[in-house]
């Protein structure tokens, strides 16, 4: 384990991927996404934090089959979801930092949830490596793999974070430049719907998404960035 | 361990129970009152930032940290149990506050044969007809006892709601099947979201009563008689498991602790983790604590006041080896019996229309008590008690209420064709809720788990519970009414059946977690009287839904703090004058 910390390693995303311009409707609204990121060759560098560059593009090809972008509009790959689950999975929470991690370890029954030892970095590390070379195969063949493995903690995790990855606020990484809001038509934390709440029976209110740090000029620190 | 300078109170806990009692004794009498919160200190400032879904309403920021200590739990008494390892069917909070400051809002009187709810039922069937393993008890205390205090407590939160019946007359718009009241509510109700007018539409033509939930997020900008004022709400939706940035849900950090900062008797230590009530011969000495750094402290007290919600006052008791713990094969004991959670289940409605679900606010919910109790029931049910039924407009965000789609819609639950249903159905779908009570019964119980242990290695509580038949008919009725409900709002169900399975420790029902350290009028059947004053030591006071016998179809927290006002009032006049026995 140590030795693939020693260098830093980088995803690298086609800037068109995520935050191209992008143009479709839901809910009879148009939706212009912004251009995001640093690029000079079209490509954006991200550095990881947890997985290899290796792990991070089956994880990524995976988070697609669960959330395609496909005529319903965008998905995973362009809400960055890679780089959310990255980031989660580096702080407390990959660490179980807040589960309770006290034997004895007793499996039990589905009303009593994971009762495992293995945390969801050993999880992720030990799920990715069983899906070899997933990045390299057929989008049919992917999918059979993954059905293949429906049943597993590690993808019960990986749909679960992807469907987080998409929407939650992208000051935790993912939802890149507000896509997943975007999609559904949610605003993001507003200050207020007072005027708003009592109008629009039966009809689509959706306000112009904005994040954490566009309504409040900044944002507190997400958990992740906890020292552990 | 270091001895300290004695107080004459020491409150074990800083949430709601604690910080109304500290500002009760502390306001009323020259007793110095310290209160002990193992959690950090909380502020109105804190949560301008916490409009975030993932941290605060999925990662849990704001609650107990479940690595610390947990419950273990086992559907009955032959089972091992094993420990929640994550949340949760209900969320401990901790910090000043407590769960107070992620509460909901939703702020219920009860309705007055639920405290003689014992009696009630063996008049009403004869006690030979009731199921052997019922453990319904009487509280020793009365609705009327109460009522000033519910006034009480309902002025010092401000709640928004529309009285059904005004001392004894009914009154349009309100719930005409509720407790009498003396007074209007303090504020109008809140305003309706588009799926409570759905509601209400629908109810109404069904014959029903649908009212606006009371709720203690505020209709309109308040002065409470304390003489504090907050902000009205802004139906922002960021508000379960959030701390309000505004101030308008009420909670103990914008309601008591301005009013307690300024006391000069009054102390509060964070970061202080009570282990043990040391007492003899029948008597508290103080209590023993270790703060954020490790270190451990004996602080004297000449009272003390349990107020660490449900699972720590019954664990309390039983790590500090106070009154008899309960057996549950013969019976005998009180300590960990009656144990209840909340009997609820949602019938999950479809629309054609969006319903801008993400605005709304804690307690924003239309009901109808058409149900509640045994008013409608005529013995054919097999039932002997039900709730109340109505829909929530919470706020939705958007990773929690994604996935909800008519049940057998999709093939599986990932890819295209399971996006695309998710996208159509996300702001399109509503529950009908039931809120139903959940009886006690002999083989529901609390007691210390013999294998987990907290990170001091203290015992864990360990929690034996289980549905039983009752449960799954209370919400296999309520899904009967649901499905006459939806169509006549509009709305659509599908084949989703209503859940007969066992007791599950994981998915989120509600925080309403009560028994263990019961009220009643007799020491051999219940852990404190009637004052909530402890039967064998009587200097411990047990304050909260601990002392519930059983779960009614409402929201605890108003009964639990007009329980505080009411046992602060037998402190100050009675106990203080005259330390004993009150019972
Ligand atoms: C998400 C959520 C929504 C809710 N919504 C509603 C609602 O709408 N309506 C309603 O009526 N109720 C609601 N509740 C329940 C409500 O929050 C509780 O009824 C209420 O907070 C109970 O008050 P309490 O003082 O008994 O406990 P709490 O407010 O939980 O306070 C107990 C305090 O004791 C501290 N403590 C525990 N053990 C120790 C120890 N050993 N040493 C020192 N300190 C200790 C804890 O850290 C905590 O701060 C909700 C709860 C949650 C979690
Ligand atoms: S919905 Fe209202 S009460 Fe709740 S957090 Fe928002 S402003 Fe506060």
């Amino acid at each position: 384990m140590t030795h693939r910390m020693k260098r830093r390693e980088f995803l690298t995303i086609p800037a068109a991927a995520i935050g191209g311009t992008l143009l479709y409707t839901l809910g009879g609204e148009a939706f212009r996404l912004q251009a995001q990121g640093n690029k000079q060759d079209g490509n954006i560098q991200v550095p990881l934090r947890f997985f290899t560059a290796e792990e991070a593009r089956v994880v990524s090809a995976a988070c697609a089959r669960i959330f395609p972008s496909d005529s319903n509009g965008p998905g995973a790959t362009e809400a960055a979801v890679v780089i959310y689950i990255d980031r989660q999975l580096a702080g407390p929470y990959g660490r179980d930092k807040y589960r309770y991690t006290k034997g004895p370890f007793i499996e039990s029954l589905p009303e009593h949830g994971y009762q495992g030892k293995e945390n969801p970095r050993e999880i992720y590390r030990a799920g990715v490596q069983a899906l070899g070379n997933f990045a390299a195969l057929s989008l049919a063949d992917q999918d059979a793999k993954l059905v293949s493995i429906e049943q597993s903690s590690f993808f019960r995790l990986l749909r679960t974070h992807t469907i987080e990855g998409m929407f939650a606020d992208p000051m935790h990484g993912g939802n890149a430049g507000l896509i997943g809001w975007q999609l559904i038509g949610f605003p993001g934390p507003q200050m207020s719907y007072r005027n708003e709440i009592d109008k629009h029976f039966g009809q689509p209110f959706r306000p112009k998404p904005a994040s954490l740090q566009q309504i409040m000029r900044r944002t507190g620190q997400p958990w992740e960035d906890e020292k552990t | 361990m270091t001895n300290l300078k004695p107080v004459d109170v020491a409150i074990i806990g800083g949430g709601w129970t604690g910080l109304a009692m500290a500002n009760e004794l502390a306001g009323r009498t020259s007793q110095s009152v310290l209160v002990l919160e193992r959690g950090i200190p909380r502020k109105t400032a804190d949560y301008a930032l916490d409009m975030d879904e993932l941290d605060y309403a999925i990662r849990l920021r704001m609650m107990q940290n479940i690595a610390d200590e947990t419950i273990t739990h086992r559907h009955s008494a032959r089972a091992t149990a094993v420990p929640v390892r994550q949340y949760g069917s209900f969320l401990p909070g901790s910090g000043v506050g407590g769960a107070g400051e992620h509460w909901n809002g939703a702020s219920w009187r009860f309705l007055p044969e639920l405290f003689t709810l014992r009696s009630h039922l063996n008049q009403k069937h004869g006690a030979a007809k009731l199921p052997a393993d019922l453990a319904v008890q009487d509280w020793g205390v009365t609705y009327g006892d109460l009522e000033p205090h519910y006034w009480h407590a309902e002025q010092m939160l401000g709640v928004s709601g529309k009285a059904g019946n005004l001392k004894g007359k009914t009154v349009a718009g309100g719930n005409p099947f509720e407790a009498p009241r003396q007074n209007e509510y303090p504020l109008p109700p809140l305003k309706d979201a588009y799926l409570s007018t759905l509601f209400a539409e629908g109810a109404k033509k069904l014959g029903y009563h649908p009212y606006p939930q009371p709720a203690a997020n505020l209709s309109e900008t308040y002065r409470n008689p304390d003489g504090i004022t907050r902000a009205a709400c802004s139906y922002c939706g960021y508000c379960e498991r959030f701390g309000c940035m505004v101030g308008a849900k009420a909670q103990p950090s914008n309601t008591l602790m301005p009013l307690l900062a300024r006391r000069k008797n009054f102390e509060l230590r964070t970061g202080a983790w009570v282990r043990r009530i040391v007492h003899r011969d029948g008597h508290a000495t103080g209590v023993e604590y270790v703060d954020a750094r490790g270190e451990e402290f004996f602080q004297p007290a000449g009272v003390v006041v349990v107020a660490t919600f449900t699972l720590n006052n019954t664990r309390l008791l039983y790590l500090s080896k106070i009154g008899t713990p309960y057996d549950p094969a013969s019976g005998k004991g009180a300590l960990g019996r009656n144990l209840t959670h909340q009997t609820d289940g949602t019938t999950p409605i479809f629309f054609d229309k969006p319903l801008n679900s993400f605005m709304g606010t804690g307690a924003l919910s239309m009901r109808i008590s058409d149900f509640d109790g045994d008013r409608a029931l005529n013995g054919s049910e097999g039932l002997l008690r039900m709730g109340m039924l109505g829909t929530n407009s919470f706020g939705n965000r958007p990773i929690a209420s994604f996935d909800a789609l008519p049940r057998g819609s999709v093939k599986r639950n990932w890819g295209s064709e399971w996006k695309a249903a998710a996208l159509k159905w996300r702001d399109r779908n509503a529950g009908i809720y039931l809120s139903g009570e959940h009886l006690s019964y002999r083989q529901n119980f609390m007691d210390l788990d013999p294998a987990y242990k907290d990170k001091y290695g203290d015992p864990l509580l360990r929690f034996t519970l289980d549905w039983t038949e009752h449960e799954h008919r209370q919400r296999a009725f309520a899904n009967q009414i649901a499905r006459k409900i939806a169509p006549a709002m509009g709305a659509t169900v599908d084949d989703t059946q209503p859940p007969r399975g066992k007791y599950n420790a994981i998915n989120y029902q509600s925080t309403h977690i009560q028994g263990g350290a019961i009220m009643g009028d007799k020491p051999d059947s219940s852990v404190v009287n009637r004052y909530l004053q402890h039967w064998d030591v009587p200097n411990v006071w047990v304050i909260g839904a601990s002392a519930f016998p059983q779960n009614p179809s409402h929201n605890p927290t108003l009964t639990v703090l007009a329980l505080t006002y009411w046992a602060a009032d037998a402190i100050v006049n009675r106990y203080l004058k005259h330390p004993e026995a009150l019972a």
